[in-house]
């Protein structure tokens, strides 16, 4: 459903995605781990249709979202980290912009958005202004948007943050039964526990580089993990020791 | 997988049943529904600032038309030229507005195509590119275009009204004004696709802002010194003949302003002809497909490359560190507070260019004040000589409040983003603004007594005014600065997303009433004293000497008041601030 071919990304000398192939099949959810910078952002960009790759490609369901932008967007939903909301629309206004930009509009779209505002406990704040709204309601307003037209493909980056609990237990629910329905999820996390639980394959990427990729067994299966899960891989993997680290920097 | 590639996947569909690109007003939709719910959700106070807002735009206006009117009539009464000089007049003023459009269409094209914040909703959307762009082109053309036609209304009005241009003249003015301001739009956007393809757009912004006032700075100095009112003076023609022959000349027959001009004298004089629109309307048609197929070509590449941005390394230099060692004495909380000022106005482009502008609307100043009798001139008064100079103070006043209401007025709504992390400090607030407050009133002070000093030396005034001028001008200028302060932490813009947008405010304006008061308030507290002072030396009456203290005194005063009470207002304002 989403494959990347030796996809680069390159700022001047910098090279933040690195030749990455990866193919996300029909019916997975994905995830896509990495300390900060590391090109995750920038790679999910690239597969919304943002970014312009520098070299290699990104098909979706077979479409090439350079070639074809049209009609290979009309498949993706993407819902970015830091999302932009027209302070000035009211929660339904705002969804109902989104559907059209798909296209989409009418009864069915109508039904679709007050189950997706009911789902997430918005209902109410259906005709407030997106001003009034908290930062969790805006992130909860932003992942209904993305469901609302149906998309294939929802390329997701850092959906958790600022959601309450039983919101993000509502969006792991719904992103396992959006998948088992067979669309496809791609996201981004730094949640562990949270890719842990519901991704069926994980890959970590480090330096515009994927250091490894498989389902957890795999992944544990080519380092063994020391018992602690996938935190300790993730550290051991991106080389970083917390703990020596912060000795030091509390001795200095 | 459906056929349809848009298609969802279970079948379920909009109520059309497929999936069509958003169209036009669809794009444009957020823009317009957010503009009616700001209009619902304006509040008593809001309507209140905005009715004054309104009213004292309605009198500038009104001022604006009933001038022009006084002037075309002027010209009409006129034989043989006031037609000419009319139709002189439409033509240089819809030059300068098309100069402004292209400039403005340039900046806003940047924001509105490759930086608006919505930009990555409708570019990852299936949006097709037309739409894309024709709905980009509306925006831009709308947001650059809003002030010259504010502009452009009283001044057609007025000649419509003394050419008496009928029922009909609206019209023939829109069918004019359309076109004449879609053409730069289309060649602003263009430019701008051009040079984001190029450089990065973050770039590309800092670029244009410096080329933007650079452009403004070079053209009020070279109008200014090229001494235009000579042209409203026939005799220095050799004959009337030249004079005529001069008007007739087109001025710049390849430019819409020259067709639009052309287009409406032609109605207004009786003498219609349907070149000008023909050139007015084809051009931009011509123009809009043109950049359409640009934007096709080149837009998708330049989108991608204006979210790369461009690293911006600065390295601790010598400047730095001299800054440090130079604000050493004032303790590390202030020096800290006055680099951290000193460096945000310095790497913003927007900001420190303004200082470009600033330096040619002292020179242009200067340059005036040079035209103006002095002490060396002939047949000039003692009084004359040395009245110029005290009134120059309330104008060297306005001066300085529009420089304190650009620089000094957002100083506390520029910090709105990060004012959790100097409340949750242990900063007082009265430190902060008093950083503040120095940091932008030092310089504000240097320059007034620049302004003050050599005007004052060019018109060679008494001692007694001299010291009177500089006295004056160093405590409205500590006063001006407070107030500047103090009114912008009472009406804070701290969603602001540039400090250029702040003094626009109604906060802002309420800083030009009262800046306007105070400095009246002060010229005439010494109005008479000075009167009483010129005229012993000029003609012998008595002196007064008790009644030109008090007038000194309650001068003196009032600018401390104005001084500390803003600054203790908004001190409070700040610490009270999210209670």
């Amino acid at each position: 459903m989403i494959r990347l071919s030796a996809l680069t990304k390159r700022y001047g000398p910098f090279t933040a995605v690195n030749a990455i192939d990866l193919a996300v099949p029909r019916g997975e959810l994905f995830g896509f781990l990495g300390p900060n910078g590391a090109g995750k952002t920038t790679t999910l960009r690239m597969i919304a249709g943002i970014l312009r790759p520098t070299s290699g490609s990104v098909l979706i369901d077979g479409t090439d979202i350079v070639a074809r932008p049209a009609e290979a967007k009309a498949k993706l939903g993407y819902i970015p980290d830091r999302p932009f909301i027209y302070e000035k629309l009211t929660g339904a206004e705002f969804l109902r912009f989104v559907s059209g930009l798909y296209g989409q509009s009418g009864s069915v779209i109508e039904k679709r958005m007050d189950e997706l505002l009911a789902l997430f406990d918005l209902r109410d704040w259906k005709q407030e202004l997106v001003e009034s709204y908290s930062h969790g309601m805006r992130q909860k307003l932003i992942i209904a948007s993305a469901f609302l037209h149906k998309p294939d493909v929802i390329v997701v980056d850092e959906p958790m943050v600022g959601l309450d609990p039983k919101a993000a237990r509502i969006l792991k629910d719904l992103f396992r039964e959006y998948t088992r329905r067979g669309h496809t999820i791609m996201m981004s996390t730094h949640t562990l526990e949270v890719a842990e639980s519901v991704c069926d394959r994980i890959a970590i990427i480090q330096g515009g580089s994927i250091r490894a990729c498989g389902t957890l067994d795999e992944l544990y299966a080519t380092a063994p993990a020391d018992g602690q899960g996938l935190e300790s891989f993730f550290l051991r993997l991106t080389g970083q020791n917390p703990a020596r680290e912060l000795v030091e920097v509390l001795n200095a | 997988m459906p056929d349809d590639p848009a298609r969802a996947p279970d079948g379920e569909h909009g109520a059309t049943g497929t999936v069509n690109s958003a169209s036009l007003l669809h794009l444009l939709r957020p823009k317009l529904q957010s503009m009616r719910n700001r209009a619902r959700t304006v509040g008593r106070q809001s309507l209140w600032h905005w009715s004054l807002l309104a009213a004292v735009g309605v009198l500038f206006w009104g001022f604006g038309t009933v001038m022009l009117v006084r002037v075309l009539g002027y010209f009409e009464r006129t034989p043989e030229i006031g037609v000419l000089l009319a139709g002189k007049l439409l033509g240089l003023i819809f030059l300068s507005f098309f100069a402004i459009l292209l400039l403005s269409n340039i900046i806003t094209a940047l924001s509105s195509f490759f930086l608006a914040r919505d930009l990555d909703m409708c570019v990852c959307a299936p949006v097709d590119w037309l739409t894309h762009y024709g709905a980009r082109l509306i925006e831009t053309l709308v947001h650059s275009s809003w002030m010259v036609v504010l502009m452009g209304v009283p001044i057609l009005a007025a000649y419509g009204f003394v050419y008496k241009g009928g029922l009909l003249w609206p019209l023939v003015a829109l069918a004019t004004m359309i076109p004449y301001f879609v053409i730069p739009a289309v060649l602003g956007t263009a430019f701008t696709l051009l040079l984001v393809h190029v450089f990065p757009a973050r770039r590309t912004r800092d670029l244009l802002s410096v080329v933007a006032v650079l452009s403004a700075a070079g053209l009020v100095l070279l109008l200014r010194l090229m001494r235009p009112e000579r042209l409203a003076r026939p005799e220095g023609m050799r004959s009337l003949m030249d004079f005529i022959a001069l008007l007739r000349m087109p001025t710049s027959p390849y430019l819409p302003s020259e067709w639009a001009q052309n287009g409406l004298m032609g109605y207004l004089t009786g003498e219609l002809s349907a070149l000008p629109f023909y050139l007015l309307w084809t051009t931009a048609a011509a123009l809009v497909v043109l950049g359409a197929g640009l934007q096709r070509a080149l837009y998708a590449a330049a989108f991608s490359k204006a979210q790369e941005g461009a690293r911006n390394v600065t390295k601790r230099g010598l400047l730095s560190r001299a800054g440090d060692a130079v604000f050493m004495p004032f303790g590390v909380l202030r020096r800290e507070l006055i680099l951290k000022e000193i460096r945000m106005f310095f790497r913003d482009p927007t900001q420190w260019s303004q200082l470009i502008l600033l330096a040619v609307l002292v020179v242009v100043y200067v340059f005036n004040v040079r035209f103006l009798p002095s002490a060396a001139s002939d047949g000039v008064s003692f009084y004359l000589v040395n009245v110029i100079p005290f009134l120059n103070l309330g104008l060297a006043g306005f001066v300085l409040a529009s420089i304190a209401a650009r620089f000094i007025f957002p100083a506390v709504s520029m910090e709105g983003r990060t004012l959790w992390l100097l409340r949750s400090s242990p900063l007082p607030m009265r430190q902060l603004l008093w950083s503040k407050y120095w940091t932008g009133t030092l310089p504000l002070l240097v320059l007034a007594l620049c302004i003050v000093g050599v005007t004052d030396a060019l018109l060679g005034v008494s001692a007694f005014i001299f010291a009177l001028s500089i006295f004056t001008i160093t405590f409205m200028s500590l006063a001006l600065a407070a107030l500047a302060l103090g009114l912008g932490a009472v009406y804070p813009r701290y969603e602001a997303e540039s400090a250029a947008q702040i003094p626009t405010s109604f906060g802002g304006l309420v800083y030009m009433l009262a800046s306007a008061l105070f400095i009246g308030a002060i010229v005439l507290l010494e109005a008479r004293p000075v009167h009483s002072y010129l005229s012993a030396r000029a003609l012998g009456t008595p002196r007064e000497p008790t009644a030109m203290a008090i007038s000194f005194g309650i001068a003196l005063v009032l600018s401390l008041a104005v001084t500390f009470v803003p600054l203790e207002v908004a001190v409070r304002r700040m610490e009270a601030a999210g209670e």
